[in-house]
């Protein structure tokens, strides 16, 4: 019996080794069925008459996981295709949030022989980097390319990556603190300690705060289960908490909303999402405008105007950013920025 | 000061309807003498269920958490089935079902990782309404009395005559065998009875805290082992089968005051995984050693002297 146990367990390392070492062959079946379970949608020639080509190009999507924030992109950019006339077959796959899948997907679209591969966030974006060196890959919702190792630089990618990012404006987020309560001393910062994007806008957060002479502690995530203790082991020790665009996080808002509400701790947010789902306020990025942004680059590309490699990774303007209030989170903790909203 | 009192507030409250999960894997660990690593998907079936039938079916919150529970009943039947009658063993037909679950959990939630349910009602928000308590105070109350009701009934299974097959399976199988009792249904009902239990405790979670998420579970078995010896370092004393059942739920709440305090402390929460894989193997592996040290020296040279 005992060396049974032992035995099972020895196969079960072996496997999971296994598995994690051809995920590309194992469960590959799973993202098949939108291949030939639903008709390719082609999308309908829209009314201007930008460009004058018929032909109908094939445009891969990863998308890293379904989330609100990352749909919308997904949206822009095929928004802004349909507004340039672009004719596209689309073949749009979602990883549900696992890099083994990221990693499966990428080799379909490759294998497929897309004409141009659009990946949504940072994990999908390496998967598909990672996999073709010569199919033009579009990225969005990426918040450092050349961090995340997409591109040579973010001003000359010099590569076949190219696209936009989701570089919060986390100064302008920070700023919102003394505008919220003019007597904070301390932020807390809560975010997923294994999400670089959250990292490095934290790193960014630090010298915001720096500058606006504030105190700051972390507050970091490990797993979904924590988010309720770390909350509340921040109650009393910090003035405002802010979290910048974590997966996590936004994940749980309703948890972190519910236990800053209570107790009277305003929540800045990264972006929109987060903000409906209880966050206090943002100043955000809208997702739907960087999708489309990264659309335009795609329809550049598609039409031969320019390279990914010559095209510089693109920001959302200052105009672009928009503020963001929840009210009933405004009403909850009993404040007023009415100030703030015009 | 505020602060702290908050914490461990919210840490026993947590405890609580963590507890009814450590029951269950209390059922299979130390009564059945099975690791059953089902947990960690089962935990987030009861979330994904009840998350997904609340919010996309509109359904009333009790009604949910039944189904829930009936839904890791299926997982636990699942593992036993491949344990018992297809003879895998144990750990990794536990894998396997964990394994499974992931994809039936996404397909249940409708291929999203993650349902908010901030405006969403539930068995809490309607105590909320109506005793205008904080949150934390009535997931307490809450779990309290579930907590009672699943170790009174519990008290009374293990006394019936199924109840008394199970506890013998785990202590002698051979011998349970040997009088023509079949072991492997007993096994397939303790598995399924104790992921009932955790499938009612992930149902309870997700309520709580307003969200189900496919990655609920990860750690739940940690978590489950952790307060279980904890509860045996505590109130080790307690011989009875009720007392050992209470001290279940005592240190799945001493457990989660541990992770407040460390984390207020302002421990880096990543090293949480490490400090409870720690706890779990000294209280599992002290007893062995302490055992072998007593077995050694029980001999003497030359005899008695």
């Amino acid at each position: 019996m005992k060396i049974n146990k032992y035995l099972a367990f020895a196969l079960t390392m072996a496997m999971t080794a296994g598995m994690a070492a051809c995920g590309s062959n194992a469960a590959s079946g799973s993202n098949s069925e939108s291949d030939e379970g639903k008709p390719a949608s082609v999308s309908k020639s829209s009314e201007s008459e930008l460009s004058g080509s018929d032909k109908v190009y094939k445009i891969g999507v990863l998308q890293y996981m379904p989330h609100d924030a990352l749909d919308a992109a997904n949206e822009g950019f095929f928004r802004a295709l349909d507004d340039l006339g672009i004719k596209y077959d689309k073949d749009d796959q979602n990883a549900g949030g696992e890099q083994s899948a990221c990693q499966t997907i990428a080799e379909t679209l490759v294998n497929d022989g897309k004409d141009l591969i659009f990946a949504i966030a940072t994990p999908a974006a390496q998967a598909v980097a990672g996999v073709t060196s010569d199919i033009p890959v579009v990225v969005t919702a990426v918040t450092d390319p050349a961090d995340a190792g997409l591109v040579a630089s973010n001003d000359a990618p010099g590569g076949n990556v190219t696209g936009t990012s989701d570089l919060t404006p986390v100064a302008e987020q920070i700023a919102l603190v003394k505008k919220i309560n003019p007597d904070a001393k301390k932020v807390g910062f809560l975010y997923c300690s294994a999400e670089a994007n959250s990292e490095f806008q934290i790193g960014l957060a630090k010298e915001a705060c720096k500058k606006e002479g504030l105190e700051y502690d972390d507050y970091s995530i490990s797993n979904t289960n924590e988010i309720q203790t770390v909350v509340e082991s921040a109650v009393g020790k910090v003035d405002v908490l802010y979290s910048p665009t974590d997966n996590m996080v936004a994940n749980a808002m309703s948890t972190v909303s519910m236990v800053a509400n209570e107790n009277k701790i305003p929540v800045i947010v990264g972006e929109q999402g987060m903000c409906d789902n209880g966050g206090l306020i943002t100043y955000g990025i809208n997702y739907s405008e960087l999708g489309y942004k990264a659309g335009q680059m795609a329809a550049k590309i598609l039409t031969g105007e320019s390279k990914p490699a010559d095209m510089p990774i693109e920001y959302l303007s200052e105009e672009q950013c928009k503020l963001q209030i929840n009210e009933e989170t405004e009403a909850a903790l009993g404040l007023d920025l009415s100030a703030l909203k015009n | 000061m505020n602060g702290l009192l908050l914490s461990v507030q919210g840490a026993i409250s947590q405890g609580v309807l963590w507890g009814i999960l450590v029951l269950g894997v209390y059922i299979t660990f130390r009564i059945l003498d099975v690791a059953d690593l089902t947990v960690d998907g089962s935990f987030a079936t009861g979330a994904c269920v009840c998350g997904a039938l609340i919010v996309n079916g509109g359904w009333n919150p009790v009604l949910a958490t039944l189904v829930a529970v009936l839904a890791g009943a299926l997982a636990g039947a699942l593992t036993g089935v491949l344990h018992a009658i297809f003879e895998i063993p144990a750990i990794l037909a536990g894998i396997l079902s964990q394994l499974a679950l992931y994809s039936i959990n996404l397909r249940i939630m409708g291929s999203k990782p993650n349902i908010p349910m901030p405006n969403s009602e539930s068995i809490f928000t309607w105590l909320v309404k109506i005793t205008g308590w904080k949150q934390s105070m009535v997931s307490l109350l809450v779990g309290v009395v579930i907590a009672v009701i699943v170790i009174l009934i519990l008290y009374w299974f293990f006394g019936t005559e199924i109840g008394a097959t199970l506890r013998a399976t785990g202590n002698n199988e051979d011998m349970v065998r040997a009088l023509g009792v079949s072991t492997k249904q007993a096994k397939i009902l303790g598995l399924t009875i104790s992921n009932a239990l955790v499938g009612l405790s992930g149902a309870l979670v997700c309520q709580s805290q307003k969200y189900a998420d496919v990655s609920a579970g990860i750690g739940a078995i940690v978590i489950g082992l952790a307060a279980i010896v904890i509860g045996e370092i505590l109130l080790g004393m307690l011989r009875s089968f009720g007392g050992k059942l209470i001290s279940v739920i005592i240190g799945s709440v001493v457990y989660f005051i541990i992770r407040a305090l460390v984390l207020r402390m302002g421990m880096n929460a990543n090293d949480m995984k490490l400090i409870s894989a720690v706890i779990v193997i000294l209280a599992l592996s002290v007893p062995v050693l302490w055992e072998k040290w007593k077995i050694r020296h029980a001999y003497s040279e030359g005899g008695i002297r």
